[in-house]
């Protein structure tokens, strides 16, 4: 793989917010900003890695009123090196903020599984603090229809 | 598993078969096939997996045209299964009007069932398995990936009961499952009371405990060989079909989930290791690239069938098609745990030419008797070619949804793209068996409702993502929902909401307006407490008023960016 260029990362988002400008209603953009602005707040300047974090969710959900979540981090849980806090955010949700969990070394093992609504289709982050200040985070994204005839 | 070294070999020798002594085309065009022919096969190594699926209670022969438009999108982009008429025939070096290229391809369809016939029939599939055990003792595995209960009149009549008799018969090692789920929770569970084999879906949770609801593996020894095969249902079972009929369970793919039972089969000493799927064969290609440990995929769902078999990351794909229209047989050489080479065939049940194993003719007429004056009774008779199977309207939809403006005095008419039901030819007569064929379902009523223009178009980006979706784990693997009384165009490789464009009502050819409201007739709701007749029923009384039909291919739907 090549490192993209600064060119092409200009291209991309220029592509991006064309799309964006077309398909997107407007408080969809807010609450996808919203949840990056969150996100970063969590990471507290700390450069937000890839990895550690997994997110058990369905691809599609049966039912967008209770759509279960499962959420763990690789960590060796120890008094020297654990996770802090996790905390789950939907984009496309009026409200981007799902839950937080917060972890001690007590914990064992950091895991969580919960259930949440979601308005529509859209991205789920999880985004784990460790207790060295570094950040980890996952996305996956969850489809909600309105229609189905599958068979 | 098999190295790619090992499957390029393997490929070679199939290239070799396949231009020298490839036992059907040695039916070229018209020439006269025998149950010999179709049961040639120089046998290979010590276990033999036969495979069927997606039968949909297709008890007797049937005509079944397969898709002329199967378009796929993202990577698998005019990849198998996603060829389709002489694009198709080129590609597996199919000869033009040979019985391969009527069971395999929509080309000269018509005249090519005049030739070569009806296909199915459970009584034709009983005389091959018998034949295959028979050559192949204690080697053979037989299972059913699945969507067995469902699709006939009496499937629908019984609860699913004629075609667990059926498969019981057929002496059946494991199932799995889809539309059998449309029975019910209480149903489904008396008849997997009444299965003589196992019940396998390892991807189904009940959504309280979040714990297994049914066996996900059986292991069994063929050929000294221990054998492992897990069950994978539908995963969308709750979302394409009515989810207030099974309430606590839970289904998805659960990827992690598959991965755990390959390595626990492999921990217990499994030396092969069969996924007995009902993903559809676009999800199975991607779960192959994903998980590791899994031998050989039997795919269904999507009714794709294919003369080879697909290798993806070491795990053959096998498709083995629907409507009881081809047998799969899969012989392997499996040798200290290791799969060494295969052969595959697939074996399309010409029915004119197999003779029927009396034994099981006569189950089906002592499941079909009782009933014999209803599914004989004739409602019409049809002037053109009748069928569903295509990404898009078949004739049969236009003439469903034909009926459903007609007897709810709609301007549009919504019915779904299933994948199911059997063709009519030119001149033959519409008899009650033919239309349940088409709509035989648990959740049949007929709704007539307002909606928006916006609202259609939801509907219609909503259905094309479910098919169209560039990441196979997020499509349904139904096709596209069917359409009366509008058009539309749609661009496939687009994003959703971008799909669909130029819908226009056909009573005035105005464009649709996202502002206005429209009279919608359509089938197959999932939502629970739905209000209107049944589908079948509304259909027949159309038939008996309209007495002849010809419909001609729809035109309305026009597909751009292919």
């Amino acid at each position: 793989m090549h490192a993209l260029t600064r060119r092409q990362v200009l291209g991309a988002g220029a592509g991006a917010a064309v799309v964006a400008g077309v398909g997107i209603p407007v408080s969809a953009l807010a609450d996808a900003d919203e949840t990056q602005k969150m996100i970063k707040e969590f990471a507290g300047g700390a450069a937000i890695k890839e990895g550690r974090v997994e997110l058990d969710m369905p691809e599609i959900a049966e039912n967008g009123n209770t759509v279960e979540l499962g959420v763990s981090v690789d960590s060796p849980m120890s008094e020297s090196d654990y996770v802090k806090d996790v905390i789950i955010l939907a984009d496309g949700n009026p409200n981007p903020g799902v839950a937080t969990f917060h972890f001690t070394p007590l914990s064992g093992e950091a895991s969580a599984v919960t259930r949440m609504r979601l308005a529509k289709t859209q991205n789920v982050y999880a985004v784990a603090k460790m207790s060295d200040g570094s950040v980890y985070m996952t996305k996956t994204t969850v489809k909600v229809t309105i229609g189905g005839c599958g068979g | 598993m098999l190295s790619r070294r090992d499957f390029l070999q393997v490929s070679c020798a199939t290239a070799a078969l396949l231009g020298a002594g490839r036992p059907l085309v040695a039916a070229a065009a018209g020439q006269k096939v025998t149950q010999d022919d179709l049961l040639a096969f120089e046998p290979l190594g010590n276990v033999t997996l036969l495979h069927i699926t997606d039968i949909h209670a297709q008890l007797v022969p049937i005509y079944f045209r397969e898709p002329s438009v199967n378009i796929g999108v993202g990577e698998v982009y005019g990849k198998p299964p996603h060829i389709t008429g002489k694009a198709f025939l080129e590609k597996f070096g199919i000869e033009k009007g040979s019985s391969e290229a009527y069971a395999l391809t929509s080309v000269d369809f018509q005249a090519l069932a005049r030739t070569y016939g009806r296909v199915g029939g459970v009584d034709r599939l009983s005389t091959l398995l018998k034949a295959i055990r028979a050559e192949r003792e204690g080697r053979t595995l037989f299972l059913d990936g699945g969507d067995t209960w469902q699709g006939s009149y009496t499937s629908l009549k019984t609860g699913g009961a004629d075609m667990v008799r059926v498969m019981n018969a057929l002496k059946t090692d494991a199932m799995t499952a889809h539309w059998e789920f449309t029975y019910g929770t209480d149903r489904v569970e008396e008849l997997i009371d009444e299965l003589e084999f196992a019940f396998l879906a390892g991807n189904v949770r009940d959504t309280e405990w979040d714990e297994p609801v049914f066996d996900a593996i059986s292991t069994f020894e063929r050929g000294g060989v221990k054998i492992a095969v897990i069950g994978q249902a539908f995963p969308y079972t709750p979302i394409a079909n009515p989810r207030y009929m099974i309430p606590e369970w839970s289904f998805g793919i659960r990827e992690k989930e598959v991965q755990r039972n390959v390595d626990k089969a492999r921990a217990d000493g499994a030396e092969l290791v069969v996924l007995l799927s009902h993903n559809g064969f676009d999800v199975d290609r991607k779960l192959a690239a994903r998980v590791s440990g899994i031998d050989v995929i039997l795919t269904g769902h999507t009714h794709d069938a294919l003369p080879v078999a697909i290798e993806e990351n070491g795990t053959l794909l096998i498709a083995s098609g629907s409507h009881g229209k081809f047998l799969s047989r899969l012989d392997l050489d499996v040798r200290d745990g290791r799969l060494r080479d295969y052969r595959y065939r697939l074996i399309p049940i010409l029915s004119d030419v197999i003779e029927p194993d009396p034994e099981i003719t006569a189950l089906v007429e002592e499941i079909r008797g009782p009933h014999k004056d209803e599914l004989n009774r004739v409602l019409g008779r049809t002037e053109s070619l009748l069928y569903r199977r295509g990404n898009f309207n078949g004739t049969f939809d236009d003439l469903i949804c034909n009926a459903l403006m007609a007897e709810r005095d709609a301007q549009i008419a919504l019915s779904p793209g299933f994948r199911w039901g059997a063709t009519l030819l030119p001149g033959q007569e519409i008899t009650v068996d033919d239309v349940y064929n088409m709509t035989a379902i648990t959740y049949p009523n007929v709704y007539r409702n307002e909606m928006s223009g916006k609202l259609l178009k939801d509907v219609l980006e909503d259905v094309a993502d479910n098919l169209f979706n560039p990441d196979p784990y997020y499509q349904q693997g139904g096709d596209m929902v069917r359409v009366g009384g509008m058009g539309y165009r749609i661009d496939p490789l687009k994003p959703i909401g971008q799909r669909i464009s130029d819908m226009v009502l056909l009573e005035t050819g105005e464009p649709i307006d996202p502002a206005k409201t429209y009279t919608v007739a359509g089938w197959a709701s999932v939502n629970e407490g739905t209000q209107g007749p049944p589908v079948y029923d509304l259909v027949s009384d159309y038939l008996m008023r309209e007495k002849v039909v010809n419909i001609r291919p729809n035109d309305h739907v026009k597909v751009a960016g292919i």
